[in-house]
């Protein structure tokens, strides 16, 4: 509210004002000036693509690192924030994408973290409980129980849980980055339900996110990053170009998002065929036939089975009922290895604890899964194995390009091209793709859909799950949508559009 | 929490200009060869100590020999140890198992068997008792889903009270025609023994680094679900890893005999603590996914030589406990913050 009376604002002091921040790593300057000031009460979009420095100026503001120059003022007095602690304690609370809840620890224990409420050293279970509950009643969750273990709770409530924790810890400033990414078109709402809130009480957001549309829904002003500089700053969310934006985050014009579709012949064989897979309390009856060259998307709700589908299909779970068939041969149920033989791909929705070996080299990342072409009696040809996942990462454009570099400090777009890296070599014929854009930027992001489309150009079959509707139906020939474990919807992707896809998709879910 | 938030330009620069100097540092320490560095300096100051105190004593010829076969078997075990703790593991029957296959393969020399069989049998029994011990520990983790740590726990417990029930709690001289000879020899001025290290290292860092066997088994320990997706038997894996290290246990054991003569069940007391302390000061994460081999073969070294220097200076073996303690907390600290530097 106060951020949209300019007037009024202009003469107050901002919340926060960041000048000049810099921020060095061994081998990198990850921040190099940085300039941007958020106001109380307002929801400040910060946008940038992967690398641009956004997440370490998160972690600048929450005070998990110290900057190596520059200012950053908390109403006017310069700050300097040691730890977490002490910037919680000012009123900064940051929810990062990695979640740092402790599973184990009940919702209302993981809230009151750090902080917990006592008396002369005794907790206090049934106030903190109490809390919680109001706070999640704050949210619109309360169908969380403040019982429940963290670790048994789909994503979504367990970000809904951090943002309780920032609220416990009175904050004045909530910083989100990427919240959206895990979150369905549903949750979302409720989201932005919360920040209309919040902000109307004063509390002001940095808002990080890769979705143009839903900063000019929430947003007030935009700051762009570039480089670890500030490119742009004090933009008006809903009256800013959306090609200027992405001009200013990629430094070139972007056209379309998507590639051009070709039409799948028809007469291309079925190379991957589900029938009737189920898992018990997950999924059932689940028909699926991919052509080669085909993609196939996967269109549902965090929790509606569509990511426990694909891991079935891969042999990660064992189905209860059901056959997978690649090329005509029945696969073994619950092997991977039999399905990495068959020619199966997966790239996890968890990128980094589920795709990645953080702490190895890049070229050992692709080359994992294609180990024996490489060994001679067991033996590896360790220059073979580089040379040939570095012609990969050269045409799928890795940035940086070296090859001995551990996939760690790569940005999420380029960790996702390090493992489709990894089924390129193998020349896999099924290839599924879990999020395959979540934490992308958005320049990335359409490299990744050309990679996509060029792997089903060569003939491979396709499948992609993502909680993106518009990337489902920008990227699939044809559309399967998900819900409560059963495919409710089958046809060509462009026979439907996004709202009756997101019907689909909700219908008797509000219910 | 008023010293938190202090002013940031006053104190800035000159924390900048320190860091640098520290990174430079830490980059040296942090590559390979850097790591490897420290360790070497570690060991030469130890031998310069042995020097300075003991003089020829420590210096001779025999005596670094000594070392070195002292070396040898714990040396053995620790290599077999570098690959489960790569690989995300522990082990904590090792010292265990050395004992029950000390024995077995002892029972079955002092019961005459082996005086009409070839000594290589009693090699053979002992190697086969270890990697039959090593594949049920593995089994145990992969299979039954039992954390490594527990799993072993009961292997060390079982197995020593195993040996115990097949020596009857004697030690077994062991009198066979050859086995003491063979191991006695030297090659070319270096004991069998120590040939037999040298061996078993140089085949573990082929094994670790130049294999598919070693990528998995970094692949496996650095990020077991990520190397499950990518179509690794993540499971197949570990069991093979604790059956090698079992196979160097039983190869332990025959040294072990070889240089006492006998088998017992009190061999190979805290070998476990020995082989990891090695192992985790060498630098291989005990978190795993990172290892190398160079590290454990200067650790045991190291540890070796700093009981041999507080012997011939008549310290006791409780001071040396307290020093090997001390050393390995003052790596593990070292190894924590090259880790949080590297890990920026």
């Amino acid at each position: 509210m106060v951020a949209r009376g300019d007037r009024m604002t202009a003469v107050t002091v901002p919340l926060l004002s960041v000048r000049g921040l810099v921020k060095r790593f061994p081998g990198v300057t990850a921040l190099q000036g940085v300039d941007f000031e958020v106001r109380a009460g307002e929801v400040h979009c910060l946008l940038g693509q992967n690398g641009a420095g956004k997440s370490t100026l998160i972690k600048v503001l929450s005070g998990a690192h110290r900057p190596d120059e520059g200012e950053v003022r908390w109403q006017g007095e310069v700050v300097s924030f040691g730890n977490p602690t002490a910037a919680m304690r000012t009123g900064v609370a940051a929810i990062y994408q990695e979640l740092d809840l402790v599973a184990g620890l009940s919702v209302s224990d993981n809230v009151f973290l750090g902080h917990e409420l006592s008396t002369m050293g005794f907790t206090r279970r049934v106030e903190a409980h109490r809390r919680t509950r109001a706070l999640l009643d704050r949210l619109g969750h309360p169908d969380i129980s403040p019982d429940r273990d963290v670790g048994r709770l789909s994503v979504a409530h367990q970000q809904v849980v951090s943002m309780a924790r920032a609220l416990s810890r009175d904050g004045k400033l909530l910083i989100m980055d990427e919240p959206s990414a895990v979150l369905d078109p549903d949750e979302v709402r409720v989201l932005f339900g919360v920040i209309r809130e919040l902000t109307a009480q004063g509390v002001a957001v940095v808002y990080i996110s890769h979705r143009l549309a839903e900063i000019r829904e929430i947003g007030d002003r935009v700051t762009v990053l570039k480089d670890g500089r500030t490119v742009a700053t004090g933009l008006l969310a809903r009256e800013v170009r959306t090609a200027e934006l992405i001009g200013l985050m990629t430094g070139r014009d972007l056209e379309s998002v998507f590639p051009q579709r070709e039409p799948v012949d028809p007469a291309a064989p079925e190379v991957l065929v589900v029938r009737g897979l189920a898992a018990d309390g997950r999924f059932s009856g689940v028909d699926l036939t991919v052509r080669a060259g085909e993609v196939v998307g996967l269109a549902g709700l965090v929790g509606s089975g569509r990511s426990e589908i694909l891991e079935t299909v891969y042999g990660a779970r064992k189905p209860t009922a059901g056959t997978v068939e690649v090329n005509g041969k029945r696969l073994r149920r619950g092997s991977v290895g039999a399905a990495v033989r068959a020619g199966l791909g997966l790239c996890p929705e968890e990128r980094k604890s589920q795709g990645l070996l953080l702490d190895q080299a890049v070229y050992r990342n692709i080359t994992i899964s294609s180990l024996q072409s490489f060994a001679r009696f067991g033996f590896l040809d360790d220059g073979a194995e580089r040379t040939r996942s570095s012609l990969l990462t050269t045409a799928l454009e890795v940035r940086p390009p070296g090859v001995e570099r551990v996939v760690r400090g790569l940005s999420g777009g380029n960790q996702q091209k390090v493992v489709l890296a990894r089924w390129l070599l193998r020349e896999c014929r099924v290839l599924l793709l879990d999020e395959p854009t979540r934490g992308v930027d958005v320049g990335a992001r359409s490299e990744i859909y050309e990679l996509i489309r060029d792997l089903a150009a060569k003939g491979v079959a396709v499948v992609v799950v993502s909680s993106d509707v518009e990337e489902v139906l920008g990227l699939a020939d044809r559309v399967l949508v998900v819900r409560e474990g059963q495919v409710v919807h089958e046809g060509p992707a462009d026979e439907i559009d996004e709202s009756r896809v997101l019907d689909l998709v909700m219908e008797g879910h509000a219910a | 929490m008023s010293e938190d938030i202090a002013s940031t330009t006053a104190s800035g620069t000159p924390v900048v200009v320190k860091k640098e100097t520290r990174r430079d540092i830490s980059a040296l320490l942090g590559s390979a060869a850097g790591r490897n560095t420290g360790l070497v300096v570690a060991l030469v100051l130890l031998c310069v100590a042995g020097v300075a105190t003991a003089g020829d004593r420590f210096a001779d010829l025999d005596n670094l020999l000594t070392i070195l076969r002292l070396a040898s078997v714990i040396g053995v075990v620790s290599v077999g140890m570098t690959f489960v703790i790569t690989g995300g593991g522990i082990d904590l029957s090792v010292g265990a198992i050395v004992a029950l296959s000390s024995v077995w393969a002892t029972t079955l020399a002092t019961q005459g068997v082996a005086n009409s069989t070839h000594w290589v049998a009693l090699m053979g029994t002992a190697l086969l008792v270890g990697g039959a011990c090593g594949l049920v520990n593995g089994m145990l983790i992969a299979y039954g889903r039992i954390v490594a740590f527990i799993a072993t726990l009961a292997s060390l417990a079982a197995a020593r009270g195993l040996a115990e029930i097949i020596s009857n709690r004697r030690t077994q001289i062991v009198d066979v025609p050859g086995f003491t000879a063979f191991f006695d020899a030297s090659v070319l001025g270096v004991p069998v023994l120590v040939v037999i290290f040298v061996v078993v290292a140089v085949a573990g860092w082929v094994l670790l680094n130049r294999t598919t066997f070693g990528r998995r088994t970094f692949a496996v320990g650095g990020n077991p679900e990520a190397a499950r997706l990518a179509g690794i038997d993540v499971r197949r894996h570990t069991v093979l890893l604790y059956t090698l290290l079992g196979l160097c246990c039983g190869l332990a054991a025959v040294m072990l005999i070889a240089r006492t003569t006998t088998g017992s069940a009190t061999h190979g007391g805290l070998y476990e603590l020995d082989a990891i302390a090695a192992v985790v000061i060498g630098g291989t994460l005990l978190s795993g996914g990172r290892g190398t081999i160079a590290g454990t073969v200067f650790g045991v070294l190291i540890f070796t030589t700093l009981s041999n220097v507080f012997t011939l200076n008549n310290l006791s073996i409780s001071a040396q406990a307290v020093a090997k303690g001390a050393i390995i907390v003052i790596a593990v600290l070292l190894q924590q913050r090259l880790a949080r530097r590297n890990g920026v």
